[in-house]
């Protein structure tokens, strides 16, 4: 039976108008990133001139090389303790505090950055902490393995039971059952959930700002000192090397996840 | 014993790291907030009394106590910089909600009609701009509007002002760059309802000869409610706190009440005033949320 289409010319110009508005500014910025003028907004011919000034710029490189430590440091870690924390709530049913448990992994999700920021660098300061790489690290772990439970979880909600179980009816251990066939299940949400914790943390100003010390600023907080000053056409280089390499990211976790589930499929009939 | 039975037990050992990470990194940290919050300003480093020496005992926790001060409530409380603060950042989180709602509502609708194939790279194409780093949209935004941006440029080639138009620096700017950010947010759960819902629902509502609008307003719209709730939350709390877009394209005459804590802290320095403001901005962020679980829990009990 067919269906008809419910799809009305006010629905097709409402998504047209939406996308447009979400993908337009950054096709700009990524435009103008190639512009040769010194002026931002005089149209001088394409040229890769702003992208050599920022491999000029100690400062810049050094500011990225620290936010991509920092981010490859602080998903892994979010991803070990977020995927932990997703198989506690999905699979562990009741435990003891399990409603905190389950409230301090939300509330970062939607508490403003300030307060999550002071918070933590008052945390610091009492442990008498150096402020630096790792206590930035810690602060986007703490925030990032909120979003890495809530990825895991949903995918761990939606999984068939019946498999685990009957890996266990068949004389596996828990442990084994949940290593050899829920993980490889989940895995493509874990993948997804590392690279949002790590574009999270590339991303974050204000959390990074609160918790680093002097001498260790990360890239967003170098860019926003800057665009603070002013709109400098470096900052167009810059700013399209991440979208170039978060969209990198995006691609080959997609490849990832597709790889995975043409293999789930091929194994499927077994 | 089921198998489920047996598995719930490793599994709840895989709660402890985690557990114990966020008690540490997340509740002990309030502990603190709230602490610093109830002392007086010291000019030190660090810029605060010091947090009670255990080894002291009884005594010195009983000092503690003593010197706990509500001096920067009160301050707080008879400042009209800090009422204002907040009474803007409510305005502004709830102008920019509507907003969102206006603007999110016809897209999210729209993506819940296509064929199932276009929703999911129609949803992709959503998400991807979330991905791309925030301030750089921000940043986008600021070469669109400034003084001699494209925007003033476009809007002169076409004759439709006279001279370029003064947007950077305004609450437009501002609210541009808020809806602009948080669409996604707005966007996904009201397409998870919207498309999760029974569209016999919809032709029965027409076949019974209700126009258009009143299939929307008395049938998809009531029943979508939990999405228009979900996304109203997910951006009114961060919007009130916000800090970064406010301060890059807004004016500085008036300040929300992020851009109030940073400049306390980082300008000058107050770091109890600051903990004070953090800690009433959570206590009105809570109020929405709090509202949001009875609800759901009422809608609950109706089923």
């Amino acid at each position: 039976m067919r269906k008809v289409s419910r799809l009305s010319r006010f629905n097709i110009v409402s998504i047209a108008l939406g996308l447009a508005f979400l993908y337009l500014p950054i096709l700009i910025l990524v435009i103008y990133s190639f512009n040769a003028s010194r002026l931002v907004t005089v149209w001088g011919g394409w040229s890769l001139r702003w992208y050599h000034e920022f491999f000029a710029d100690r400062a810049m490189i050094e500011a990225a090389w620290m936010s991509l430590r920092v981010a490859v440091s602080s998903a892994t870690i979010a991803t070990l303790l977020g995927t932990l924390a997703a198989v506690a709530l999905s699979r562990g049913e009741r435990f003891h505090g399990r409603t905190l448990f389950s409230g301090m992994l939300y509330a970062p999700l939607v508490m403003p950055e300030v307060i999550a920021g002071l918070s933590l660098l008052l945390l610091f300061v009492a442990l008498n902490a150096e402020r630096g790489f790792w206590t930035v690290t810690i602060a986007h772990t703490t925030l990032t393995m909120c979003f890495v439970t809530v990825v895991v979880q949903s995918r761990l909600g939606s999984l068939d039971r019946s498999l685990e179980e009957a890996a266990m009816d068949l004389g596996c251990a828990p442990v084994r059952a949940f290593l050899s066939v829920t993980l490889p299940l989940i895995a493509p949400a874990i993948v997804a959930g590392w690279m949002l914790a790590f574009t999270l943390s590339l991303d974050d100003l204000v959390i990074a700002s609160f918790t680093t010390g002097p001498g260790s600023a990360t890239l967003p907080i170098r860019i926003y000192s800057e665009v603070r000053l002013g709109v400098k056409p470096e900052i167009n280089a810059i700013c399209t090397l991440v979208i170039a390499l978060i969209a990198g990211v995006i691609v080959v976790a997609s490849l990832a996840s597709k790889l995975s589930s043409s293999q789930g499929e091929s194994a499927a009939p077994l | 014993m089921s198998a489920r039975r047996i598995f719930a037990r490793p599994a709840r050992f895989a709660a402890i790291a985690p557990y114990v990470w966020m008690v540490l990194f997340f509740l002990v940290p309030f502990g603190f907030v709230l602490k610093i919050s109830l002392s007086q300003t010291a000019i030190a480093q660090p810029p605060y009394e010091p947090v009670f020496d255990l080894t002291a005992g009884w005594t010195a926790i009983q000092a503690a106590f003593a010197a706990l001060s509500i001096d920067n409530f009160k301050l707080i409380a008879s400042d009209d910089l800090y009422v204002f603060a907040y009474l803007r950042s409510l305005t502004v989180a709830l102008t920019a909600t509507a907003l969102l709602l206006l603007i999110g509502y016809p897209i999210a609708y729209g993506m819940a009609r296509l064929p199932k194939r276009w929703q999911a790279v129609a949803m992709v194409l959503v998400i991807v701009p979330f991905w791309t780093s925030f301030l750089i949209r921000i940043y986008a935004w600021i070469n669109i509007l400034q003084h001699d941006g494209l925007l003033n440029q476009i809007l002169l080639a076409l004759h439709l002002v006279s001279e370029p138009v003064v947007w950077l620096s305004t609450d437009t700017a501002m609210y541009i760059g808020i809806v602009y950010s948080y669409l996604p947010f707005m966007i996904l759960p009201l397409y998870a309802t919207l498309a999760k819902m029974e569209p016999t629902l919809e032709e029965a509502a027409s076949d019974l000869g209700a126009p258009p609008w009143q299939v929307f307003w008395l049938v998809t719209f009531p029943l979508s409610l939990p999405g228009v709730g979900a996304g109203v939350l997910l951006c009114f709390i961060p919007i009130v706190g916000e800090f970064v877009i406010p301060d890059l394209l807004a004016g500085s005459d008036s300040l929300m009440i992020g851009q109030t804590l940073w400049l306390e802290f980082f300008t000058n320095k107050d770091w109890p005033v600051a903990s004070a403001s953090a800690i009433v901005l959570l206590v009105v962020l809570l109020l929405p949320l709090l509202l949001y679980e009875r609800l759901q829990r009422r809608q609950l009990e109706e089923r």
